[in-house]
């Protein structure tokens, strides 16, 4: 039975066209992927549904959910329907739920606001709805407030607030990325769990090929604005014929080619390297307690060598970057490149910082927008005692641009004029400038789309082999670590659980740990991956 | 909440004795004879003495520190050179007129400026929005003591339905009292009212353009429902900052306004004290509106813990 059917639509924002002539339908039971790189319409697409579009939208076509034409719909006939038939699951769960009123009365919310009953009824089926979650009562009782639990447990009770009435639609947007892998396999299964239990149609949008592969019967594939193609999961994966979606497919399980080999010679050395944190002092005259965040962890890397770190948030995987990087002292341990201390004395060394660059997550954040890309390029050149002036700055701005595949031109360009994929291109360029030894690339792809990932990971190969470089590979995206890291490092509450060779610790995981996080981490079937590296 | 309310107490107990050790330490650091600033050049050597003696200077600095400090906490401030009566005595008298219309002022301001912040916030961009923030840009340019001249002008001299200035006193009654206090209280809240109703509505935007409203309208929420239910009383922090500032700038800042109207205020006796040289009332009145606003903030602190569960601690 068909439950949503939307028809040729199209929306405009303010005269710019959004969508064009965007067609799918989901039946009752049914899991529907949207699939599709930024700005590809797909979250305006769910927006439309639920027409929560910002000012200014025009929509043309037809939505059709459950007998209801929605785009004729008056809005507080809207306002009945949503929470009601249609629900709706968001991508960041840290910021979805109002940190001010508990998770009770904001599931029991829902409830009160379509249906006339008491609030002890309410609160009765908020507890319920909490339960079916997987957030009983006698650990989570609804008189927490959002701030209490973890980012999981959190997107856990914007799903129960969802799913409260049973609606005959739920929509999730990107509903997993913002967690952890294993967190993200829980949610995940829990979605499915609740979809066949009430017969609930989904419609789960994702940037993630894997996990909508996982997880949808039918999947819609989405670039510009316009569905580019859509079938049955298992027979579109298998049979993709748009160009578009085939990039998609190679991208999503990209491997860059790499020539150089490591050295033996090790280039890091970190040796029993303890970080603790105070925590607030418990009692008014109670002493403060401490937190360790890295805990004895110790590893080389090789010079010309790919490491990978890899660990769940929270983890110490940023804390053992801020240590390398000399920004924080340690309580113990030492850190050497080539032999000499990130940290002499209590001061960090400066010999040793021009010889290491960062690059991190946020393509947007970790720029200064009031600086041209040549005076942001050149930040580095700080760290040394005679920087290049005049005629070399520039050569040295234009040769490290030109080296990320961009032009000596854009070094008077301000940030914004860029692209997400761009800006990490700059960034690279930034890390590059001073030639340093080591990068260290802190979740520097996680926040690209596929394709642009696809081609920023060609370009670290293809610099490390150029120059030599050695990287420190930290990232969350086991994918993404399998691709590009010789050696791999697993992080737990710490400490490091397991070390080894990539593919030997990917194909023979030894610790419970990495098992876990392995299992957990969504992957396209064998033979969908083998048809994606012949593209 | 207990631990926050204690914690935030031990702070307001801590400030005020730092504020007391610099208010008395200015004063000590200052070259030369206090009793020789308070008389002027040409005062007698034996009224000198009388005064260093009434001023306790013949004493050491600790034993004078304790002896200010344990009188206030008895109540007992001093004895005001110029007047001649009891430091207490004068500030009791001024408070009467300053608190009650710092309160009043404080009220009116509120009670225009939520309905008026709201009001825009919720028609953001729409013609009542641009009205709004146009008067309230007026009422932040416009000095208030030439607002208050102008209301007395329309509303005691041609109209006559205030006097122009003045305090009936509160043996005259509750409403007379409040009524000479009015036109000061709408000279004073008309600026307030205008920067706080502009952080209202900027705060509320703010508000409604975080994720959990989004969350709110998918439950089925209308706009209006998502603005009053959730969005409200997540603005509130910024706006119970400029509260708490703005109250305790009403209770000491108000003496334009209290000169305009001839109130017998706090910041009238300030200003008299320091053009008299009358250090011992100056340094009381400065450690009283000292604790004035350290207990402010520290109501504010509450008020931000009630409405924050975030700021209740961990349970």
């Amino acid at each position: 039975m068909t439950l949503l059917q939307i028809d040729t639509l199209s929306l405009d924002i303010r005269g710019t066209p959004i969508l064009r002539d965007v067609s799918l339908s989901v039946d009752a039971g049914q899991i529907v992927g949207v699939i599709g790189e930024s700005g590809s319409g797909k979250s305006m697409t769910a927006f439309s549904v639920m027409q929560l579009l910002p000012q200014g939208s025009v929509c043309s076509g037809r939505i059709s959910l459950s007998g209801h034409e929605i785009l004729a719909l008056s809005e507080d006939h809207l306002c009945r329907l949503r929470g009601n038939d249609v629900s709706m699951v968001f991508q960041e769960p840290m910021t979805a739920l109002n940190p001010l009123k508990t998770i009770g009365e904001q599931v029991a919310e829902t409830i009160l606001i379509h249906e006339r009953t008491t609030a002890e009824d309410a609160r009765k089926r908020a507890a319920e709805a909490l339960r079916r979650v997987e957030l009983p009562q006698d650990r989570f009782p609804l008189s927490r407030y959002p701030h209490e639990l973890s980012g999981g447990q959190r997107q856990r009770v914007v799903i129960a607030m969802a799913i409260a009435l049973r609606p005959k639609l739920l929509i999730a947007d990107e509903p997993t990325t913002a967690l952890d892998v294993t967190t993200q396999a829980e949610i995940l299964t829990l979605l499915k769990r609740l979809v066949q239990e009430d017969g609930m149609g989904l419609l789960m949008i994702s940037h993630d090929l894997a996990v909508v592969a996982d997880m949808a019967d039918h999947i819609v594939i989405m670039r510009r604005g316009e569905v580019v193609e859509q079938g049955p999961t298992q027979t579109l994966l298998r049979g993709m014929q748009h160009p578009y979606s085939l990039a998609l497919l190679a991208a999503s399980d990209h491997v860059p080619d790499r020539e150089g080999t490591p050295q033996d010679t090790p280039l890091l050395r970190v040796r029993d390297v303890v970080r603790d944190y105070p925590t607030p002092r418990k009692g008014l005259w109670g002493k403060p307690g401490t937190f360790r965040a890295v805990d004895g962890v110790s590893f080389d890397i090789r010079r010309g060598e790919n490491l990978g770190l890899v660990g769940e948030s929270g983890c110490g995987k940023s804390t053992l970057t801020r240590a390398i990087l000399g920004l924080e002292e340690v309580q113990a341990g030492t850190i050497a490149l080539d032999g000499e201390p990130v940290f002499t004395g209590h001061r960090p060394n400066r010999a040793v910082r021009r010889r290491m660059q960062v690059v991190f997550q946020d393509p947007y954040g970790s720029f200064n927008p009031r600086h041209k890309v040549a005076r942001l390029v050149c930040e580095p050149f700080h760290l040394l005692d005679d920087p290049p002036t005049g005629a070399a700055r520039d050569r040295a701005t234009a040769g490290a641009l030109e080296s990320v595949g961009l032009s000596a031109g854009d070094a008077d360009k301000y940030i914004h004029e860029f692209s997400g994929g761009q800006r990490q291109r700059i960034a690279i360029a930034r890390a590059l400038i001073i030639r340093p030894d080591l990068i260290i690339l802190d979740e520097a792809v996680s926040a690209l789309d596929v394709s642009v990932r696809a081609q920023v990971l060609d370009l670290l190969a293809d610099l490390s082999d150029r120059f030599g470089l050695t990287y420190l590979f930290i990232s969350h995206d086991l994918s993404v670590v399998r691709s590009i890291t010789d050696r791999v490092l697993v992080m737990q509450a710490g400490r490091i659980v397991e070390q080894g060779e990539t593919e030997r610790v990917f194909a023979d995981p030894q610790h419970g740990y990495t098992q876990q996080l392995i299992a957990a981490a969504p992957q396209l079937p064998d033979d969908v991956r083998k048809l994606a590296h012949e593209h | 909440m207990l631990r926050f309310a204690l914690k935030r107490l031990m702070s307001l107990v801590v400030t005020l004795w730092v504020a007391s050790l610099v208010i008395f330490l200015s004063l000590e650091v200052v070259p030369g004879d206090p009793a020789a600033f308070m008389l002027g050049l040409n005062a007698q050597e034996d009224t000198l003495a009388a005064l260093r003696d009434e001023l306790g200077l013949n004493k050491g600095p600790v034993e004078r520190y304790t002896d200010w400090v344990g009188g206030m906490l008895v109540g007992d401030f001093g004895t005001s050179y110029t007047y001649r009566t009891p430091v207490s005595r004068m500030i009791l008298d001024r408070v009467q007129v300053s608190l009650p219309l710092a309160l009043y002022a404080l009220t009116l301001s509120t009670l225009i400026a939520f309905p008026a912040g709201i009001w825009a916030a919720a028609r953001r961009g729409k013609p009542t929005d641009i009205v709004v923030m146009g008067i309230t840009q007026l009422g932040v340019a416009i000095p208030n003591f030439w607002f208050a001249m102008l209301m007395v002008l329309v509303f005691a001299i041609n109209l006559r339905w205030f006097n122009a200035g003045g305090f009936a006193g509160w043996d005259a009654g509750f409403f007379p009292a409040m009524k000479s206090l009015t036109l000061p209280a709408i000279a004073l809240a008309l600026p307030q009212a205008s920067i706080l109703a502009r952080v209202m509505r900027s705060s509320l935007l703010d508000t409604l353009n975080e994720d959990f409203i989004r969350t709110a309208r998918a439950k089925g929420l209308s706009r209006r429902q998502a603005l009053w239910r959730h969005a409200l009383r997540n603005a509130l922090i910024p706006v119970l900052t400029i509260i708490g500032l703005q109250f305790a700038f009403l209770l000491a800042g108000a003496i334009i306004i209290e000169n305009v109207f001839f109130l017998p205020g706090l910041g009238r006796l300030v200003f008299q004290a320091i053009s008299a040289r009358d250090l011992i009332v100056v340094e009381s009145v400065v450690m009283l509106l000292v604790f004035a606003v350290v207990l402010v903030n520290f109501l504010v602190d509450l008020a931000y813990a009630a409405v924050d569960p975030r700021l209740r601690g961990r349970r």
